[in-house]
């Protein structure tokens, strides 16, 4: 087996895990804007406490794509080609949530707010259906002929484990979104999301585990059969958590949750990192899928330095953001165009 | 059309429009930063007022690049995956190499500034600034290394028909990037200069037309207090401070832009002859600049056109720094490139039904013409206007003129034209290949890749129109929003970036000091939702 592809399977494995871990909560907070929040201070409340992090989030979305172009790029160009409209849904939620958040804010004003605030929740809902269905999908594979190109038109890739991936990203989300938001904010918020989260737990993560099952019932070797288990140890031992006011420790729980699970999914199907429905030959490996070893090696020093450090950054970001906020945080909102502004329009012309 | 055509004008509409905010961003976050670390060392409160002022509108433009950037990734997976698959081993590493390096020190230290105004101790809160700036450019760097491979790869060897990195070192030295950064950068500072410049120029006209400020029969400015908000001293001096460096960076950096421009050109006609050929519409091997010429140049037949005024010897000095060496010209390369590349696409199916035809290696002229043309016209204009502006404004204020404030605020999209020609010109002068090969470099042929075999098989034509008209409207409809918010906040002068000024006078000093004990509670939120 060669090491350096290996390696590089393990990083895009990581990355996409610290995605779903960060970017998680926030698409999930993004999704509660509208499921959970009551009025607008509520609202702000939940924008806040992902405000200063969302945008780092997100690049770990940016370096797992960009990662696997430079280790696989056999992968990433038939991943990326075959799943040509979700994708694209993918990238419209993104821009849409983006500016949402930035301009949200920007005028003192309830129907821009409320459109923002669909913005929010539609982007962060349909980013994390469209990203689990495609991570998904890359695990039980696509109708992929000999060149690695999709056959069978532009919805070829429609399958009941595309709806359960993203089903499965979007639920973990959102749960993992009420472990965060009890966790950082006081207040009615922390235990309206606390409860919110013991009640809806073995809901929230039962497609995410179905599609963990079902990959192991396909591909389980005994080690990843094992990270299932532990995975759902794990869950249990949040919903005990939180039921009993550990909001710390069942967001972490949480975590260990997706750890495992993803160990488990990434396990299994290695060494495949897309398999070909049509012909089991056409399938995409680490061995048939990488980069040069030359890419490679040059790849791992900068990652080898790089990863630790964007790690070590990111956790002081928060840190830095360790507070929780609540409702007495907010300040009122300013009409900020005021009296320059004003002037302007009343003199004009 | 034809799923190429559709999937060229999807890159072209996406490159150009992120390309609208990302020199922006990267000359004003330049700015801002040098303003703060002034008002860091200082204390001065115009320059206070002036980094929460600019740093607004950085904000609201940064937030469209970074929506937008992520089109550009994704689309080499989705619409050219032939392409991402014959050069992924030495092309994704320098965009891996920017996310990893660059983009994510520039998202996670831009969030600490953003939120942490009343966080973190002033020092530090400037430092991340400094560091999301110094990433922007190292994200410029890596991004332009990228597209330098296309224009000239270097630093790989062909292995099973694909090149196969073997010089790492080579890629991220590549001599075309080594030019085209500076370019970009000093592109980029051009923008913001025009962007200062013009705003700057508004509000102090309005300050005029308001009778806050006059002139003194002296002919110098009487800068006054107006009963509105913020609309004090400090103001006037926020604003033609402003404005000075404004037309200051636009004029530096149109030296710099012209300078490494010149070291580019040079560069291409070594490296894409038949690039710059078509640049000077110079169709016979010759020494004439054409200044103008005319002709039917979309026709990419060069016997219809006319240079009316062409001036001898200039295009040998921008080709070879000399007035007397001949500069082949279009209908010689031709040949050559037909000899060395083929007449005719080869008989694969990559090419679709595109096999066995004739290719056409004269890029469209009138694009790679004007284009040319207007960068450097667009830029010189702007440097031009700036230094009008800086002797107009001598005395401290701008003219009462309704239409030079005008031109001035119109100017502001002077230098993103040039940028948007730039772009265009140097992208649709490579075709016909995604990656132009070398006619030159010590062994490395036969690395060049068409771009009509570039493009994703199995991508229906269906597909990409679906997202060229989504993409393109969405575009359409936020370049309309973020537009009219950086209309709403530039009326609104500072006050609108500093609500503190009018609510109550406040010391501004104070402004970023965490309190004795750190952040008191009631400062949890710097207030940015």
């Amino acid at each position: 087996m060669e090491l350096l592809p290996t390696i590089w399977f393990i990083v895009i494995a990581v990355l996409w895990t610290g995605y779903l871990f960060l970017e998680g909560f926030d698409l999930g907070v993004g999704m509660l804007m509208k499921l959970f929040a009551r009025d607008n201070t509520e609202r702000r409340v939940l924008l806040n406490t992902i405000g200063p992090v969302w945008d780092g989030n997100e690049v770990w979305l940016i370096t797992a794509g960009a990662a696997t172009f430079a280790a696989f790029p056999l992968w990433y160009a038939s991943l990326f080609s075959a799943l040509y409209l979700p994708l694209l849904v993918v990238l419209v939620a993104l821009i849409f949530r983006a500016v949402a958040f930035e301009y949200r804010g920007k005028v003192d004003n309830d129907s821009w707010r409320a459109r923002w605030d669909w913005a929010i929740a539609l982007g962060s809902f349909f980013a994390a259906f469209g990203v689990g269905a495609a991570l998904a999908l890359t695990t039980t594979g696509l109708p992929l002929n000999s060149n690695g190109d999709r056959e069978g038109g532009p919805f070829a890739w429609f399958s009941g484990y595309a709806v359960l991936g993203g089903l499965a990203v979007a639920g973990f989300s959102l749960l993992h979104a009420l472990a965060f938001l009890a966790l950082k904010t006081d207040g009615n918020v922390r235990h309206r999301a606390r409860g919110w989260f013991v009640r809806l737990l073995p809901w929230l993560l039962l497609p995410m585990a179905g599609w963990a099952v079902s990959i192991q019932f396909l591909d389980g070797k005994p080690w990843t059969w094992a990270a299932v288990a532990v995975a759902v140890v794990a869950a249990a031992a949040a919903w005990f958590l939180a039921h009993k006011g550990a909001e710390g420790r069942a967001f972490m729980a949480l975590g260990v949750f997706l750890l495992l699970g993803s160990a488990s999914i990434f396990g299994a199907v290695f060494p495949v990192v897309l398999p070909s429905t049509v012909n089991p030959e056409f399938s995409l490996t680490i061995s048939n899928a990488s980069s040069s070893d030359y890419t490679l090696g040059l790849m791992s020093i900068v990652a080898a330095v790089g990863l630790p450090l964007v790690i070590a950054y990111q956790a002081w970001t928060y840190w830095v953001f360790r507070r929780r906020v609540s409702a007495a945080h907010i300040p009122e909102a300013h009409s900020f165009l005021p009296a320059v502004a004003a002037k302007a329009f009343t003199t004009k012309g | 059309m034809d799923a190429l055509e559709i999937a060229r004008w999807q890159f072209g509409i996406t490159t150009v429009y992120h390309f609208m905010m990302v020199p922006l961003t990267i000359g004003l976050g330049l700015v801002v930063a040098v303003i703060q670390t002034a008002w860091h060392r200082t204390g001065n409160p115009e320059y206070l007022r002036m980094t929460k002022f600019w740093g607004k509108l950085f904000l609201i433009n940064f937030i469209m690049g970074v929506a937008t950037g992520l089109v550009q990734e994704f689309q080499f997976g989705m619409a050219w995956s032939e392409y991402s698959r014959f050069v992924g081993d030495v092309f994704g590493a320098p965009l891996a190499l920017e996310a990893l390096l660059a983009f994510f020190v520039e998202s996670t230290f831009l969030g600490l500034w953003i939120f942490g105004w009343k966080q973190l101790k002033p020092g530090i809160h400037l430092a991340c600034l400094w560091i999301a700036v110094v990433g922007s450019v190292f994200s410029a760097y890596f991004i332009i290394v990228a597209n330098s491979w296309m224009q000239h790869p270097v630093g790989v060897e062909l292995v099973n028909g694909r090149p196969v990195m073997t010089d790492a070192w080579a890629v991220f030295t590549n001599n075309t990037a080594l030019v085209a950064v500076p370019h970009t950068l000093f592109g980029a500072l051009a923008v913001a200069g025009g962007f200062l410049l013009g705003i700057a120029w508004y509000h102090l006209w309005r300050r005029r037309r308001d009778g806050v400020d006059t002139v003194g029969a002296d002919g110098k400015v009487v800068p006054g207090e107006a009963d509105i908000p913020g609309r004090d001293r400090t103001d006037h001096k926020v604003w033609i401070r402003s404005l000075r460096i404004g037309a200051v960076v636009a004029m530096i950096s149109f030296a710099g832009t012209a300078l490494t421009g010149d070291l580019q050109g040079k560069l291409m006609f070594e490296q894409q002859p038949m690039k710059m050929a078509a640049a000077e519409a110079a169709c016979h091997d010759g020494t004439g600049f054409s200044v103008l010429s005319v002709g039917n140049l979309g026709s990419r037949n060069c016997d219809d056109i006319v240079a009316l005024i062409e001036v001898p010897g200039i295009l040998s000095f921008l080709a070879k720094g000399n007035f007397t060496t001949e500069v082949k010209g279009v209908n010689s390369l031709l040949d050559q490139y037909k000899a060395d590349y083929g007449t005719n696409l080869p008989d694969n199916p990559v090419y679709g039904e595109r096999a066995g035809q004739e290719i056409e290696y004269v890029p469209v002229m009138e694009v790679t013409y004007w284009g040319f043309r207007m960068m450097i016209g667009f830029g010189g204009l702007a440097a031009l206007a700036a230094l009008i502006a800086l002797w107009v404004t001598r005395n401290g204020t701008v003219p009462e003129s309704r239409w030079l404030m005008r031109l001035a605020v119109f100017g502001i999209l002077a230098p993103f034209g040039a940028n948007a020609a730039g772009w265009i010109f140097t992208e649709m002068g490579r075709q016909p290949f995604v990656v132009a090969p070398n006619p030159d470099f010590n062994g490395i042929d036969q690395v060049f890749m068409f771009t009509a075999a570039a493009v994703s098989p199995g991508v229906s034509a269906g597909e990409l129109l679906t997202s060229l008209v989504v993409l393109t409207s969405i575009y359409a409809v936020l370049l309309v929003v973020e537009v009219k918010l950086l209309v709403k906040y530039i009326r609104g002068g500072v006050v609108s970036a500093m609500p503190e000024l009018a609510h109550a006078p406040v010391d501004e000093n104070e402004d970023a000091t965490p309190g004795p004990d750190g952040p008191g509670t009631g400062d949890v939120l710097a207030f940015a939702y």
